[in-house]
């Protein structure tokens, strides 16, 4: 079920904290960070984050379409690099 | 045989059915619209005259639905929202996998398609 649209966007504290500080200082080194879960507000547009995918940080930089989704939708938990073919000696 | 909205062609079926030809339409606003015109819902839609498929079409546009044209449009434009931002859901439509987290070890044959068997290559 969706999220309660009254409650607003949900951000984690510090994450917050930090994307006010960039925007309001204009800068444009990239915030490094493990809350996959927190949902892109505007605020964040034009940001530079470094998103943690459990192994290391995957760089994404936000646009207008990304706003309302969550940071972990951009960074991928999971290598797939194909399947071999079959091989019998 | 009328037409409506352009490039809509219903059949010669009683009205709620016919409208249900039109791409954004279901059996749902199909009779809404037809109770709100005040049509008779017997009636085929080949006997409406064109005061009434009029009236439908204005009914449809006042109620701000998108139908045809629009509605896939909308619905394609969504698609490439997803694409372009490289979010996880639009690089499961690009591989054609499950986008809303359903198991692939098994099934999900409606995403990946017939079932592709891989022989097994001899080594010599």
């Amino acid at each position: 079920m969706a999220r309660s649209l009254k409650k607003g966007f949900f951000v984690d504290p510090g994450l917050w904290k930090k994307v006010e500080a960039a925007q309001a200082t204009d800068n444009k080194r990239p915030i490094k960070t493990w809350s996959r879960r927190s949902q892109i507000t505007p605020e964040f547009v034009g940001l530079n984050l470094e998103v943690h995918n459990g192994k290391g940080f995957i760089p994404v930089h936000i646009t207008e379409n990304m706003v309302g989704h969550r940071l972990g939708e951009f960074s991928l938990t999971r290598t797939f690099k194909g399947h071999q073919p079959h091989t019998k000696k | 045989m009328p037409r409506l909205l352009g490039v809509d062609i219903p059949g010669n079926k009683k009205v709620p059915f016919a409208l249900r030809y039109i791409y954004g339409i279901g059996p749902t606003l199909a009779d809404q619209l037809v109770a709100e015109t005040g049509l008779d819902p017997d009636a085929r839609a080949h006997t409406l005259s064109e005061e009434e498929l009029n009236k439908v079409a204005e009914a449809i546009v006042a109620k701000g639905i998108l139908v045809e044209g629009d509605l896939r449009r909308e619905g394609s434009a969504n698609l490439k929202r997803l694409l372009a931002i490289q979010c996880y859901r639009g690089i499961r439509h690009r591989r054609g996998l499950p986008v809303r987290g359903q198991r692939t070890q098994t099934n999900a044959r409606t995403r990946k398609g017939k079932r592709k068997t891989t022989s097994t290559i001899k080594k010599k």
